[in-house]
C-alpha cells in the first residue's frame, strides 16, 4: 500500500494507537482531529504532555500516581488522616474520588496477588501499607478491592497481616448496584447481596 | 466444529480490551480453553469467576483452534465463598493445580466430578481440606501416576500400612517401614478406603496428606516438565498448617 502521509503523522497514528480504546482506525480519526485543531488543541495537548512528563512522580505515602510528592491527596488539609482507603490502582482510587464518597487517604498497591500471573506479596505495596497503618494514628483500613477471586486473596492477605495491630479493617459491600434490578443481576450478586443484608 | 458442556471456570485472562480466554474444566473435554467475547464486560465478569460451574458453547473451524466460546452462569461459587479466606486460598490452588498439571484436551471425567463435589464442599472447613488432599490423590491417578495404598509393596499385607514409598508410590506396612522411616512418607489413615483401616482427618493428618501428594505431583508431573508447585498451593498449606 502506498504511503498516504508523512512518516511523522504515521508516527503520531501508530503511537496513538497504542492507547486504550483506540485502534489503528480511530487512531487514524484522532490524528486527523488534532492536525485540524492544531491551535486549540494539538498544541495545548503537547504542552500538557510534556508538563505531565517532566513533573509525573509517585507519591512516597500512599503510591498515588500525581505531579507532586506527597500527592495532592495526602497533602489536603482538610483529609481525615486516620483512614485509608486501600485499592489496586490509580484507577480505582480515581473512581472513589469521582463519587466524592470518601474524604480519608488512599493507598495504591499496584495490583493484586495473583496464582495465574505469579504476582507475590513483594511484588505489591502491601509492606509500606503495613507499616504505615503500625504508625499509631491510623484507626481505619477500608479495603476497596474489586470483587474477583486475585482482588478477594489480596483482601483476605491484607487482613491476616493487620490482625495484631489496633487498625479496624472493613470492606466494601457486595451486592445490588444503584438502579439494577434483581430480574438482571447474576445469582452470584444476588447471593452476595442477599448475604450482606442490614436492618432496614 | 462446536460442542456445548457444562465446565468449571479455571482462569480467566483479559484479551484486548474487551475480550478474555478463559480456561474450563470440562467433563468431556478435559482443561479446554476459548476466547469469550465481551468476557470483561460488567454483564459477563461476575460470571467468568474462577471456579463457577457454566454452561460453555465452544465453536471453531477446527479442533486444534482457540475458538470462540458463549457461557451461561449454572453455579456462582466464587461469590458463596469470597468472604472465607481459607476457601479462596483452596479455590486458588485448586485452579493453579488443575491448570498446571492437567493437559489441555484431555478428556478425564472423573477429575471433573471430583472438582465439582470439592467446590461445592469449600464453605464446609470440616470436610474441604481432607477432600482437596482425596483431590490431589485422583488427579495424580488420573494423570497415571496413582498411589497404592491397598497392601504393602514389601509383604503384601493390608493390614496396619503407615507409610508411603517415594519411589513406587505404594503403601508400606509399619514393620517394613521401621528401619526407613527417615525416607518414607507417612501414609494419613483418611486416604485409605473405607473398611481397609480408613479414619477420620486430623490436622496432621492433612498436613501429611498435603506432603504426601505434594512431592508426588512435584517430582511425577511438575518437574519433569520444568515447572513446580503453584504458589497459591503453597499459599493455601501455609494457612491450614499455620
Amino acid at each position: 500500500m502506498s504511503t498516504t502521509v508523512g512518516p511523522e503523522i504515521e508516527r503520531l497514528i501508530s503511537l496513538l494507537a497504542k492507547l486504550p480504546g483506540l485502534g489503528p482506525r480511530s487512531a487514524r480519526r484522532a490524528a486527523l482531529a488534532l492536525i485540524k485543531k492544531r491551535d486549540t488543541v494539538m498544541d495545548p495537548l503537547v504542552s500538557a504532555l510534556a508538563d505531565v512528563s517532566a513533573r509525573i512522580t509517585t507519591c512516597e505515602i500512599c503510591y498515588n500516581v500525581d505531579s507532586q510528592n506527597p500527592c495532592h491527596i495526602c497533602a489536603a488539609p482538610g483529609r481525615d488522616q486516620t483512614k485509608i482507603c486501600v485499592v489496586q490502582d490509580v484507577g480505582d482510587l480515581w473512581a472513589l474520588e469521582r463519587a466524592g464518597a470518601f474524604r480519608g487517604t488512599y493507598h495504591v498497591l499496584g495490583g493484586s496477588l495473583s496464582a495465574l500471573d505469579g504476582v507475590r506479596p513483594e511484588d505489591l505495596n502491601i509492606a509500606p501499607l503495613i507499616a504505615r497503618s503500625g504508625r499509631g494514628d491510623i484507626t481505619e483500613v477500608i479495603l476497596a478491592m474489586n470483587a474477583t477471586i486475585d482482588g478477594q486473596t489480596t483482601a483476605h492477605y491484607i487482613t491476616d497481616k493487620l490482625a495484631g495491630s489496633d487498625v479496624s479493617v472493613s470492606r466494601l459491600a457486595h451486592g445490588v448496584p444503584v438502579g439494577g434490578e434483581l430480574d438482571y443481576l447474576d445469582d452470584g450478586t444476588l447471593s452476595a447481596a442477599m448475604r450482606s443484608r442490614r436492618p432496614f | 466444529m462446536e460442542w456445548t458442556s457444562d465446565g468449571i471456570v479455571l482462569s480467566v485472562r483479559k484479551h484486548g480490551e474487551t475480550s478474555a480466554i478463559i480456561d474450563v474444566l470440562t467433563p468431556d473435554k478435559g482443561r479446554h480453553p476459548g476466547l469469550v467475547r465481551g468476557g470483561v464486560g460488567r454483564r459477563m465478569r461476575p460470571v467468568l469467576q474462577p471456579g463457577n460451574s457454566l454452561r460453555v458453547t465452544w465453536r471453531a473451524r477446527l479442533s486444534e483452534h482457540l475458538g470462540y466460546m458463549t457461557a451461561e452462569l449454572l453455579e456462582p461459587r466464587f461469590a458463596e465463598i469470597m468472604d472465607d479466606r481459607k476457601a479462596i486460598a483452596a479455590l486458588n490452588a485448586i485452579c493453579a493445580v488443575a491448570t498446571a498439571v492437567m493437559p489441555e484436551r484431555e478428556t478425564h471425567k472423573d477429575v471433573y466430578d471430583a472438582t465439582a463435589v470439592l467446590l461445592s464442599h469449600l464453605h464446609n472447613p470440616d470436610v474441604w481440606p481432607a477432600l482437596y488432599v482425596r483431590w490431589e490423590a485422583g488427579l495424580l491417578s488420573a494423570m497415571g501416576y496413582g498411589l497404592d495404598l491397598s497392601c504393602c509393596a514389601a509383604s503384601g499385607v493390608t493390614d496396619n500400612l503407615t507409610h508411603v514409598s517415594p519411589r513406587s508410590g505404594r503403601a508400606v506396612c509399619a514393620e517394613q517401614a521401621a528401619p526407613y522411616l527417615d525416607k518414607l512418607f507417612v501414609l494419613p489413615q483418611f486416604l485409605r478406603r473405607e473398611g481397609q483401616g480408613w479414619k477420620p482427618s486430623t490436622p496432621g493428618d492433612i498436613v501429611a496428606g498435603l506432603y504426601l501428594t505434594g512431592e508426588f505431583l512435584r517430582t511425577r508431573i511438575l518437574w519433569p516438565a520444568n515447572k513446580d508447585l503453584p504458589e497459591a498451593r503453597e499459599r493455601m498449606v501455609g494457612m491450614i498448617s499455620g
